[in-house]
């Protein structure tokens, strides 16, 4: 059974969500189902890829950086639907049959992060760049989402 | 082949000033020698610095992150430089060691003497 999560409209609220809604799943799913059919299940509670993401805001854009080191540009897939931003992707593993893996650390495999945007963005025009092993993304704020001066006039 | 590239964990001073975060690393290990790679997003090659002292393989990295003009509204990333130490196995050439970074990814080639390379001996 999967649940979908609520989706705070604030922003600091995600990535904990993220990381706890999954813990609160594996409890919850531990308590429902009978005790033997976990056995043997492997448990997914700390598997995964959740990559650090930070954002910012400023009068024309919201931008979205998010650490991806060591992925291929056409591996990351960037998506905005109903204001709500999804950078996803792969990382395939590079190893060789004739490679012991001593230590494994890195992540292999895939990820998926979503944001809702704090503002409507404009679409069209939105820019990624990926360097240094960070993604950057900017979205243009829409026209009508932008702070507007008003000038008070006075008699 | 028990010892390999062994992780120091005591730190390289003692006491340091500046706190640094330990990156992640995968090591594999073929015939010819050691691949090791550290991730170390928002590094680039003048961030970087390898050195190999007493054995001890210290890889530190500088992070230079995108200057954004705006107010931080979320934060995950830590600003943290980075720093990892390793004390090498005595099979390796270190004359030898190699190393590249791409997308933030830093790729040391370790290989290992000629002497201790796995050989074959042909029976006439």
């Amino acid at each position: 059974m999967s649940l979908i999560r609520y989706q705070s409209p604030e922003l600091a609220a995600w990535p904990a969500l993220d990381r706890w809604s999954n813990l609160r799943d594996e409890l919850n799913n531990l308590f429902e189902m009978p005790l033997w059919s976990n056995f043997g299940r492997q448990s997914q509670l700390f598997s995964g890829w959740t990559p650090a993401l930070d954002v910012y805001q400023n009068n024309d854009n919201v931008i979205v950086m998010i650490e991806l080191p060591g992925m291929r540009k056409e591996d990351i897939e960037i998506s905005l639907h109903d204001g709500m931003l999804t950078i996803s992707g792969e990382r395939k593993s590079e190893s060789k049959d004739s490679e012991n893996a001593e230590r494994t650390e890195r992540f292999v495999g895939k990820f998926r992060r979503s944001i809702t945007l704090p503002t409507r963005v404009d679409a069209n025009k939105v820019n990624a760049t990926y360097k240094d092993g960070i993604l950057t993304v900017t979205l243009p704020k829409a026209e009508e989402a932008k702070p507007k001066q008003i000038q008070v006039n006075v008699d | 082949m028990d010892t390999l590239v062994r992780e120091n964990r005591n730190g390289v001073n003692g006491h340091q000033a500046e706190q640094f975060v330990a990156p992640v690393a995968s090591l594999t290990e073929n015939g010819e020698g050691y691949q090791l790679q550290i991730e170390m997003p928002g590094v680039n090659k003048e961030g970087l610095e390898i050195s190999v002292e007493n054995n001890e393989l210290t890889i530190m990295g500088r992070r230079s992150l995108p200057q954004i003009d705006g107010t931080l509204v979320h934060r995950e990333m830590r600003p943290a430089n980075y720093r990892r130490a390793f004390e090498l196995d005595p099979s390796i050439d270190m004359a030898k060691i190699s190393a590249k970074i791409d997308q933030g990814v830093v790729t040391l080639m370790l290989p290992k003497a000629e002497q201790v390379k796995p050989r074959k001996i042909t029976v006439s």
